[in-house]
């Protein structure tokens, strides 16, 4: 991690927790404000609770041109960008990917050129759909390799950020706290409802909260389709095709959608955003990110419309390779804000069940 | 001239904010001119974080209830008296609708603060502070029609016949004059013109810090007072506390407070206790102590703690200074040694049975047979390491300002001005004689914001 960063970031905690005045907006001020000194550690649990909504920049009364240079948001994701390259695993890849859009794209690229070449090199099986144009032998070899090393990958991150943080142990019901908190975002809401600061100087929008929620539940419905249809073909024995009216048909059309609305939403936000807020050296790395995904679902809706046409085999493996970029990138891009933020959510529900306990006795 | 304006509201902040959406509201055509550049818009309301309200029943973030009486006898206690009884108790009453009216205009609420339970029941928070409430106020405001200038600077106020003929300001480097029909004067007190306190307080004055706002210069009150129109109050009362002695010269705000006092002792330059640091709850003394620092040497207060009280206040924005004996932290700021060393032996020989200390309440942990006495929380100074704060005399506003009527309408001699109105600190003397009660500021502001727009636009129209 680095210093100078923690540095500035402790800076200016120390100065809010003598405010306090931004106490209601989020998670990460009542965290702040229960801490006397702060540790490394705390700075990392801090920047990873922040979701960058930045009520906190526009309400304060020190942001420059203040001789005290308040700008809590962008010290904090400076924070938080810092932590996911050095806890990522392998490290080199955590350092290349999250900062480059352009590196993100080549390896999309490389993901379209490697399924073309293995489309017409060894795929044909002489199955139907798809699985004419690649085997379902082969996809399985493929993606299940490249599905595992992204969860391999994380849980060592995540065991990082444990450790770092001075986790200790925790609950179901802390986990179970941190999956409402995602689920609503609340984080996103202000603290009074109207929504976050993000595409407008200081107008409060939950454009941000409800595009980012669309994202997520459409990737979850994307998921769970691929989870009904791998259930479907092994345990049920039904295999791909799919009708329309199947589950994992109806799970992916939705998701699908929810997902490329919800990118093309979050790029139009993130464009109108003041960069100097976020985390500036990360921007490309970001939209290289939100693009990828919506690609992936933007290309998986229109193999969808376009399945039974010469075009097939095509979109086939550009949606493919979209995707398999996508899994090996997880751990190394944006994606893995997900699991950190739920990680941080679960810490800071464990240590507000401890105060409480504390209090109570 | 090229605008015609019905309401021209000089200043930025709440009482300027709530007299230009309320005159906007009945359809009037309005101005504000703000002398600060945007980032700093809004003068000392940026800073605030409350405001304390009269209810009588749970209200938006306040619990139980706060009658007209209790309110008004608090702000009796505080100010020894000194105030108006009619325009005092308008302001308690009306800041009940106030809180609803907030609402609807952009404010937000939060529960009260960690370290300020004692205010949940009397003051309401807002979330974000007083910056949050004036961006919600700006662009309810602009969502009004209201026109803004920033870095628009008041210069004169021509009264003609007991009304405002015009008004001129700068902007940009030139100087522009309007003739509204009504003007309100929402511009604060003169706080941050050095050499006005200086006349009033004497070189003494040069020390001050200002926790506000730059901006409050007092130059429309001065330009008011010159041709006539009635003052109130005395140039030397003002909100004033005692702050962190490194805070900035100004706008240092909120986070430079130290709440330590009540379990420190305090000594002068010359390493002498000069008042009883445990009179009572930090809340309702820390008012008094900016008073008291000014009446040292060179304006300058040293507390002084030990380990044990480390962590028994809020942080404040500078580390304390800290040093393992006595005669290293008094090197480190400055004090004599052996006369802090004498004055800390005297304090602790004087220290009684400690096992009531409780830091949170009025305990009655006393010292015996010292003068001055310390009467609550009076425990040794003995720990190591030591720390130390220096303290400085903080001005938030002063009190010598716009008499209002009322309708919150300035007047000369007996006559109201036709058109002119005054709200927020620039009036705020007319209701505090001296002392201060935290959150009043902002009731003031917005009641009298309120009805001076209120005015302003019906004369208008």
């Amino acid at each position: 991690m680095q210093a100078d960063l923690i540095q500035e970031a402790r800076r200016q905690a120390e100065i809010c927790n003598a405010c306090r005045y931004c106490e209601g907006y989020c998670s990460v001020f009542p965290a702040l404000h229960a801490e006397r000194a702060f540790a490394d550690g705390d700075i990392t649990q801090l920047a990873n609770l922040c979701h960058n909504c930045r009520g906190c920049y526009y309400a304060c009364q020190y942001t420059a041109p203040h001789e005290f240079d308040l700008n809590l948001p962008q010290a904090l994701a400076n924070v938080r960008q810092d932590s996911w390259e050095s806890f990522a695993f392998p490290k080199v890849a955590g350092r290349a990917f999250q900062k480059s859009g352009g590196l993100i794209a080549l390896i999309t690229v490389i993901g379209f050129a490697l399924l073309f070449w293995i489309a017409r090199a060894v795929g044909q099986a002489g199955g139907d759909g798809f699985y004419s144009v690649l085997s379902h032998n082969m996809m399985v070899a493929i993606f299940l390799p490249a599905f595992l090393f992204p969860l391999v990958s994380i849980a060592i991150s995540l065991r990082r950020y444990w450790h770092a943080t001075n986790g200790g142990s925790l609950r179901l019901s802390d986990i179970i706290a941190a999956l409402k908190a995602a689920a609503n975002m609340r984080n996103l809401n202000g603290g009074h409802g109207d929504g976050c600061n993000f595409e407008e100087e200081d107008c409060f929008s939950n454009a941000r909260r409800i595009a980012h929620q669309a994202v997520m539940y459409g990737f979850v419905l994307c998921f769970a389709a691929t989870s009904v249809a791998t259930i479907m073909h092994y345990v049920l024995g039904l295999h791909a095709p799919y009708r329309l009216l199947s589950l994992p048909k109806l799970l992916g059309i939705s998701g699908g959608i929810l997902l490329v609305v919800g990118c093309f939403e979050m790029l139009r936000l993130k464009l109108r955003s003041d960069k100097h807020l976020g985390a500036q050296k990360a921007w490309s790395g970001e939209i290289g990110f939100v693009g990828l995904l919506g690609f992936v679902g933007l290309s998986g809706l229109v193999l969808y419309a376009l399945g039974s046409t010469g075009l097939m085999p095509l979109l086939l493996a550009l949606h493919l390779g979209a995707v398999l970029a996508f899994f090996l990138l997880t751990p190394f891009t944006k994606m893995a804000h997900g699991f950190y933020r739920l990680t941080a959510l679960t810490l800071d529900a464990a240590r507000q069940r401890a105060a409480n306990t504390t209090s109570r006795n | 001239m090229s605008e015609k304006w019905d309401v021209a509201v000089i200043g930025g902040g709440n009482a300027a904010l709530c007299a230009a959406i309320t005159a906007a509201e009945t359809g009037a055509k309005v101005i504000i001119l703000e002398a600060a550049p945007k980032p700093y818009r809004g003068g000392n309301s940026r800073h605030t974080r409350n405001f304390r309200c009269m209810h009588r029943g749970p209200l938006g973030p306040l619990v139980d209830s706060y009658t007209e009486e209790e309110y008004f006898a608090d702000l009796l206690k505080v100010t020894d008296g000194k105030t108006d009884e009619s325009l005092a108790r308008l302001a308690i009453r009306s800041s009940e609708e106030c809180l609803p009216w907030m609402q609807t205009h952009g404010v937000r609420f939060q529960p009260s603060l960690s370290g300020t339970l004692s205010l949940a029941r009397t003051n309401a928070f807002f979330l974000g502070g007083g910056k949050g409430l004036v961006n919600a106020y700006y662009r309810t405001a602009q969502s009004l029609g209201v026109a803004v200038r920033y870095e628009a600077a008041v210069t004169h106020l021509e009264l003609e016949d007991q009304r405002v003929a015009f008004v001129d300001y700068t902007h940009n480097g030139q100087t522009h004059r309007i003739e509204p029909k009504s003007v309100v004067v929402a511009s604060g007190g003169f706080q941050a013109d050095t050499d006005w306190l200086a006349r009033a307080w004497g070189p003494a004055a040069k020390n001050f810090l200002i926790r506000g706002t730059p901006y409050n210069r007092g130059v429309v009150l001065a330009d008011l007072l010159k041709q006539g129109v009635e003052q109130v109050g005395d140039p030397t009362q003002c909100h004033a506390v005692a702050i962190d002695g490194r805070a900035p010269k100004f706008d240092g705000g909120i986070v430079t407070r130290l709440d330590c006092v009540p379990f420190s002792i305090v000594v002068n330059k010359e390493a002498q206790r000069f008042y009883d640091e445990g009179e009572d709850v930090w809340p309702k003394r820390y008012a008094i102590w900016g008073r008291l620092v000014a009446a040292q040497p060179e304006q300058v207060g040293y507390v002084i703690i030990d380990a044990k009280s480390l962590n028994l206040f809020m942080p404040s924005v500078f580390p304390p200074i800290k040093a393992d004996t006595l005669e290293d932290l008094a090197v480190k700021m400055e004090l004599p040694p052996d006369k802090l060393r004498a004055t800390v032996n005297a304090f602790n020989a004087a220290c009684g049975d400690t096992s009531g200390f409780h830091p949170t309440e009025l305990d009655g942990v006393t010292t015996h047979g010292l003068t001055p006495p310390k009467t609550n929380w009076a425990r040794p100074i003995s720990e190591p390491p030591f720390y130390g704060y220096s303290l400085r005399t903080g001005v938030t506003f002063t009190y010598l300002g716009l008499k209002i009527d009322e309708t919150a309408q300035c007047a000369i001699g007996n006559r109201p001005v036709s058109n002119l109105w005054a709200a927020g600190e620039t009036m705020a003397g007319s209701i505090l004689g001296q002392g201060y009660l935290a959150g009043f500021g902002m009731t003031i502001g917005t009641v009298f914001g309120r009805m001076a727009g209120k005015e302003a636009a019906a004369h208008a129209s």
